[in-house]
């Protein structure tokens, strides 16, 4: 039985816009150490990447923004042409060698995709990727390349696979829908916090594909203020239905953990409940529909101290069927509480009074079931119809 | 925004002597309801959409095949010309309850509007079509409101993709919907809260306070 693989190297942590930026690289690095502090990442599953190449690029992307990215990156982009490339707002600001720090991380999903089709693992996690807000020719919501979407376009014309994309960040996976939009040999599913007010605005339940490729994309929009309690049964009943629907070759999950009460950029009130189930959920997917065939990526997660490392663990933990249960390793949060501005919590779940009640709660849940009926829909109604 | 900006430019338009059933099909064949008439000079002397062409409203129980549109069709077409606005246009939708008007110029149809290409310029106004985050801030209904709260927004470096004025509950306040192109608005909304505004967003209670 071939064991399941990490993509990991120091290159991968080049992806950094400004310290005050966001999107921290650091967030890699505290995982990369709680994994190994706490004995589950041994080296024999670690893989290097390697970095994309301009051709693999050119897949997804248009070839002027690569030559954008690649001026931008040694400072000799002219201020006239960033606006075009979604390069002048505080989101996707320039910075040295960007180009290469992109690069890597889609050569990271690719590491994975190739590590995966050439037999030589069934899981491959790559927490670098899942840039889904990369659009072919503009940088937008701190994504360059589009990872995921260079993955899925390469699995297609080099292993002519039929690809299931999961994106369960809080934002709408808009890059990634876009770019299949009229594709009906990729099916893209996104949960996510709904558009009223949150970036990207996109991601409604009607948008489910255009031309050939309609009926392959679902969108499933929650309210604010969502719980572990509405969010894992709709998310269940989703994922089954869907895979099912679609029997993909492969798996292809986006983890973006900032669906997290703790997230400063959105507004859900999940816990370690759901970032225990999410990963379940696909790996059961993945063992009953693609021989366990499943690529997961990160994504978004904006508190980078205390809850991406602990939440991404958990994937790695699912891939490798091991429980994490209790406190986290003393080390560990001894390094890292030193550099932290916030108190870490000591275990691997969340405190259950880790916030006040929401009022909402019932109607929040009634709604986004209404959600899940009208995201599902067409495929229910077509089996009736059988 | 003018109606030749919106106006789709490609017109089906049949002769008043096609038969309802060969109209029937160009409908279907090109997904469209509404199909104008234009005599030899192709000057607009009607208009039929798909109900006008149901079987119950045709005189005497003939065949489709053998009656002509001019039998079904409105004679009294409201139209528009390419220059009129676009909000002018909305208020013809609606108190008309029409699914359509041709654009006509110099006698001649240069265009068709439909109720969704109407829509789709307001999805397009409203900037919900770019990625963006919204935002909402309850102003006093007093001049220069809006430029203070833009002037803010201009310290962030952030564009502004679209802005809505709705009324408040009151003929006092205003309500200002701001679409900006960033994922991080946090920093654009403290700052307005710290300068004392009341940011509408989402909130435990309600869908904002």
């Amino acid at each position: 039985m071939t064991k399941p693989i990490f993509v990991f190297s120091d290159q991968l942590l080049s992806y950094k816009f400004s310290n005050h930026h966001p999107f921290n690289p650091l967030r890699f690095q505290m995982t990369y150490e709680l994994l190994k502090d706490t004995g589950v990442l041994s080296d024999d599953q670690i893989v290097k990447p390697r970095k994309a190449t301009d051709e693999e690029i050119l897949l997804v992307h248009n070839e002027d923004y690569l030559k954008a990215i690649k001026k931008a990156g040694l400072g000799q982009l002219p201020e006239s042409q960033r606006s075009s490339f979604g390069l002048d707002t505080d989101d996707t600001p320039i910075f040295k060698d960007m180009h290469e720090a992109s690069a890597w991380l889609v050569g990271a999903t690719l590491t994975a995709t190739e590590q995966v089709f050439e037999g030589k693992t069934k899981k491959a996690l790559s927490l670098g990727g899942g840039l889904h807000h990369g659009f072919r020719g503009r940088a937008s919501g701190f994504c360059i390349y589009n990872d995921s979407s260079i993955a899925i376009e390469y699995m297609k014309q080099k292993y002519n696979a039929r690809v299931l994309y999961i994106d369960t960040d809080a934002h709408h996976g808009d890059g990634v829908q876009w770019a299949f939009y009229d594709d009906p040999d990729v099916c893209t599913f996104s949960i996510h916090e709904t558009g009223r007010y949150l970036f990207p605005g996109t991601g409604n339940v009607s948008e489910k594909g255009a031309g050939k490729g309609y009926g392959y994309s679902f969108n499933l929009p929650v309210d604010a203020f969502t719980e572990d309690d509405s969010w894992i049964p709709i998310l269940e009943e989703a994922i089954d239905e869907i895979v099912k629907f679609f029997k993909p070759d492969i798996i292809i999950s986006q983890n973006g953990v900032d669906a997290h009460y703790w997230d400063p950029l959105t507004h859900l009130s999940l816990t370690m409940k759901s970032y225990r189930k999410i990963p379940e959920l696909v790996n059961r997917a993945a063992d009953r529909y693609t021989e366990g065939r499943w690529i997961a990526v990160g994504g978004g997660g904006y508190d980078i101290w205390r809850v991406v490392p602990r939440a991404w663990s958990l994937i790695w933990a699912e891939i490798n069927g091991i429980e994490l249960q209790g406190t986290l390793p003393e080390a560990w949060l001894t390094k890292w509480q030193e550099k932290a501005p916030v108190d870490l919590p000591s275990c691997w779940d969340d405190r259950a009074d880790l916030y006040p009640s929401i009022p909402r709660k019932q109607e929040i849940c009634d709604k986004n079931h209404v959600m899940l009926q009208r995201t599902l829909q067409h495929i229910r109604n077509e089996k009736k119809s059988v | 925004m003018k109606v030749e900006a919106m106006m789709k430019t490609e017109v089906i338009s049949i002769r008043e002597n096609v038969s309802i059933e060969e109209a029937k099909k160009l409908m279907e064949s090109h997904r469209i309801r509404h199909l104008p008439i234009v005599d030899e000079q192709k000057n607009l002397v009607g208009i039929v959409s798909d109900r006008d062409l149901v079987l119950d409203r045709i005189p005497n129980q003939k065949s489709p095949s053998d009656i002509e549109v001019q039998s079904v069709m409105a004679k009294e077409v409201i139209t528009c010309h390419p220059y009129d606005f676009v909000e002018e246009l909305l208020s013809i939708f609606y108190e008309e309850r029409i699914g359509c008007i041709p654009v006509v110029k110099n006698n001649e149809v240069v265009g068709m509007i439909t109720e969704r290409d109407m829509l789709y310029t307001l999805i397009q106004l409203t900037g919900a079509h770019q990625p963006s985050s919204q935002f909402e801030v309850k102003v006093e209904n007093l001049s220069g409101k809006l430029a203070d709260v833009t002037a803010v927004i201009r310290n962030h470096n952030v564009n502004i993709n679209s802005v809505l004025v709705y009324p408040g509950e009151t003929d006092a306040t205003k309500v200002l919907v701001l679409r900006v192109q960033t994922m991080n608005p946090i920093p654009i909304i403290n700052h307005l809260k710290s300068e004392g505004y009341n940011v509408l967003w989402p909130d435990t209670s309600g869908e904002f306070v």
